[in-house]
């Protein structure tokens, strides 16, 4: 129990949270506090001297907006905008049971009556905007590696293939997204035309202005790591004369699944990266759009608004890489490996 | 005239910069059911190039090899490969990596319950079946080396075909398995091609050691009959007169006839 425990923190990268565990359970004390000192304290501290230094800058700097805001304005409008997001959730609440009571209402003097339900449009909130910024993010992803993968395995497996299409990847990897977008804006809005679209062009421009911009490094290293897969391990296959798709699903696709993810973590870094921007000029109502609307806003809580953005979309990028880190580590058949 | 294995006047062109190497050149060998041929030679004289021919992995340029009657040109399990660096499937255990063997080549003709017997008996063949749910990489060389062999000999091969199967193995470790595939071979009494860089592995296992000229253009220098009678027992043959004198032929062979002009 204490071990599968342990596993799985060190899986999920909670490596701090295992001293915890063993001193829970009386394992060792001394040397469980000192692990504790070293992998809680010593980050703590410098946590400590960053908020202080930011404090002394911040206050020495004023521009037009005021000025910049140290971290207690920033945690003041952090509490702000949660609040706003429960306010809206009650405003919302309120329209719902409003509505119902107005329709219930219709319904006894008429039970023909037609009622119209209309769902509720209050602004998004600071929340509302993360899980749309996540979702985004997360489509261009996900088409990025159904793209990339399969391509990056077939270019591997063959020479001519990858020198065929290393020029265009080496050609479109530095992109910027600030270039992609025009284009796609301008594809989308050609190609996807529907009187009732499921989704809004801004997201759909934006995903795969993500997904343009995400799919090399999967690309990338996963048809290095084919390529790359001890050569013996193919004539093995050829000796069991596996057929080319149990080659690739038996042979290939496990042999180079660290490499593959090694990608997919670099991609959706950069997906997050980018989205941010993509937001901003497509409109898209993510964490992108909050930041260039408080921006145009231009109150004296802007910047500490945006402040809080830029800490929030920094944490959120860091639990996406946590959590593909630890996709990777359970994935990976080499478990000694030092995956960072 | 028609033997079981027939590798009949193959060469071989690799393709280089400076226009084809020829590696082989019309070696011709031809080899009985049940027997086992050690191949010896300096390194890159072309021992693995043989043995990738037969393999099916390398096509031969001139010549081909035919295997009871019919000739082969493609890889498959009737001619099992093991490999010098073991190549198990890291992410496979030990079982599942037989599994694998058996399953592509027995899948559909054979029960659930007898391939699963199959595997075991196989792994139990090499005295792995205690490790046999463990991985690749929380094993040590020689077991690797077993799980190997298990694997090729899983497929029921016509011919098992190792490239210096032992050769990454320390002294004590290669011992251990040249004893366990001497008990093997008793057993199942195999075709075997073995590549190998020692004189005494060759001579204590072999019916018949094959020994080749230095390259480029290789080919077959001598054939030498082994006639020492089965089991053969390490202590014992130290001291056996005939023993020393196949090792003594194949050292002059190998070092005062065909010594390396180059080190
Ligand atoms: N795929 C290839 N392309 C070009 N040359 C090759 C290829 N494979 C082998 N050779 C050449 O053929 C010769 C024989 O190589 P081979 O690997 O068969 O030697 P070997 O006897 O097995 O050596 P060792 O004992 O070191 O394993 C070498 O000169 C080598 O460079
Ligand atoms: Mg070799």
């Amino acid at each position: 129990m204490k071990d599968k425990l342990i596993y799985f923190l060190e899986l999920t990268g909670f490596n701090w949270f295992i001293p915890l565990v063993k001193l829970g359970t009386g394992d060792s004390p001394k040397a469980q506090l000192q692990d504790l000192a070293k992998m809680v304290g010593v980050p703590l501290f410098a946590i400590v001297v960053f908020l202080l230094l930011w404090h002394m800058g911040a206050a020495k700097i004023i521009t037009s907006l005021g000025q910049v805001p140290g971290p207690t304005q920033v945690w003041e409008q952090t509490t702000v905008l949660v609040d706003e997001h429960y306010e809206e959730r009650e405003r919302e609440q309120a329209f719902i049971e409003r509505q119902e009571k107005r329709n219930a209402i219709k319904l006894e003097k008429n039970p023909d009556a037609d009622v119209t339900i209309r769902p509720y449009t209050g602004k998004e909130t600071f929340f509302d905007q993360i899980l749309t910024s996540l979702a985004t993010v997360f489509v261009g992803f996900l088409l990025a590696s159904v793209i990339a993968i399969p391509i990056g395995i077939v270019a591997g497996l063959s020479n001519t293939l990858y020198s065929a299409i290393n020029p265009l990847i080496q050609i479109f990897k530095p992109v910027s997204p600030l270039a992609w977008l025009p284009i796609v804006t301008m594809v989308v809005s050609a190609l996807y035309v529907s009187d009732n679209p499921l989704f809004a062009k801004s997201f759909v421009t934006s995903a795969i202005t993500v997904m343009l911009c995400s799919l090399w490094p999967t690309l990338i290293n996963t048809a290095v790591g084919v390529s790359s897969i001890d050569k013996d391990l193919i004539n093995v296959a050829r000796v069991l004369r596996l057929n080319y798709l149990t080659t690739i699903y038996k042979v290939v696709i496990p042999a180079s699944i660290p490499m593959i993810f090694t990608g997919l973590r670099i991609s959706l870094g950069i997906g997050w990266m980018v989205l941010i921007a993509a937001e901003m000029l497509a409109q898209n109502p993510g964490l992108g759009k909050f930041v260039w609307d408080e921006f145009q806003n231009g109150s004296s809580e802007s910047l500490s608004r945006i402040m809080v953005a830029v800490l929030t979309i920094g944490i959120v990028g860091f639990i996406l890489d946590r959590i593909t880190l630890s996709f990777q580590k359970f994935f990976s058949y080499d478990k000694n490996a030092t995956i960072r | 005239m028609d033997k079981y294995l027939n590798i009949d006047h193959v060469s071989i062109d690799f393709p280089t910069p400076n226009g084809p190497f020829r590696a082989l050149d019309n070696v011709n060998l031809k080899i009985d059911k049940g027997e086992f041929v050690s191949i010896i030679g300096h390194s890159g004289c072309g021992k693995s190039t043989v043995m990738n021919i037969v393999g099916g992995l390398y096509q031969a340029t001139e010549g081909g090899v035919i295997l009871e009657g019919r000739e082969v040109n493609d890889p498959g399990p009737d001619r099992a490969i093991v490999f010098q660096n073991h190549s198990l499937f890291p992410w496979l255990t030990c079982y599942q990596n037989v599994e694998l063997a058996v399953k592509s080549v027995f899948g559909g003709k054979r029960s659930k319950q007898e391939m699963k017997d199959w595997i075991e008996h196989n792994l139990s063949l090499v005295h792995m079946s205690h490790a046999m749910h463990k991985l690749p990489s929380e094993i040590s060389g020689g077991m690797k080396q077993r799980i190997g062999i298990a694997r090729a000999l899983s497929m029921e091969p016509k011919v098992l075909l190792m490239d210096e199967p032992f050769g990454a193995l320390d002294a004590l470790t290669r011992a251990h398995l040249q004893d366990s595939l001497m008990e093997i071979q008793a057993e199942l009494n195999n075709t075997v091609i073995m590549i190998t860089h020692d004189v005494d592995e060759a001579v204590l296992l072999s019916d018949k050691i094959v020994m080749m000229t230095n390259g480029p253009a290789a080919s077959i220098g001598e054939v030498m009959d082994v006639k020492l009678p089965r089991p053969r027992k390490r202590l014992e043959l130290a001291d056996n007169g005939d023993y020393n004198h196949y090792r003594s032929e194949v050292i002059h062979f190998l070092h005062a006839r065909h010594a390396r002009k180059v080190a």
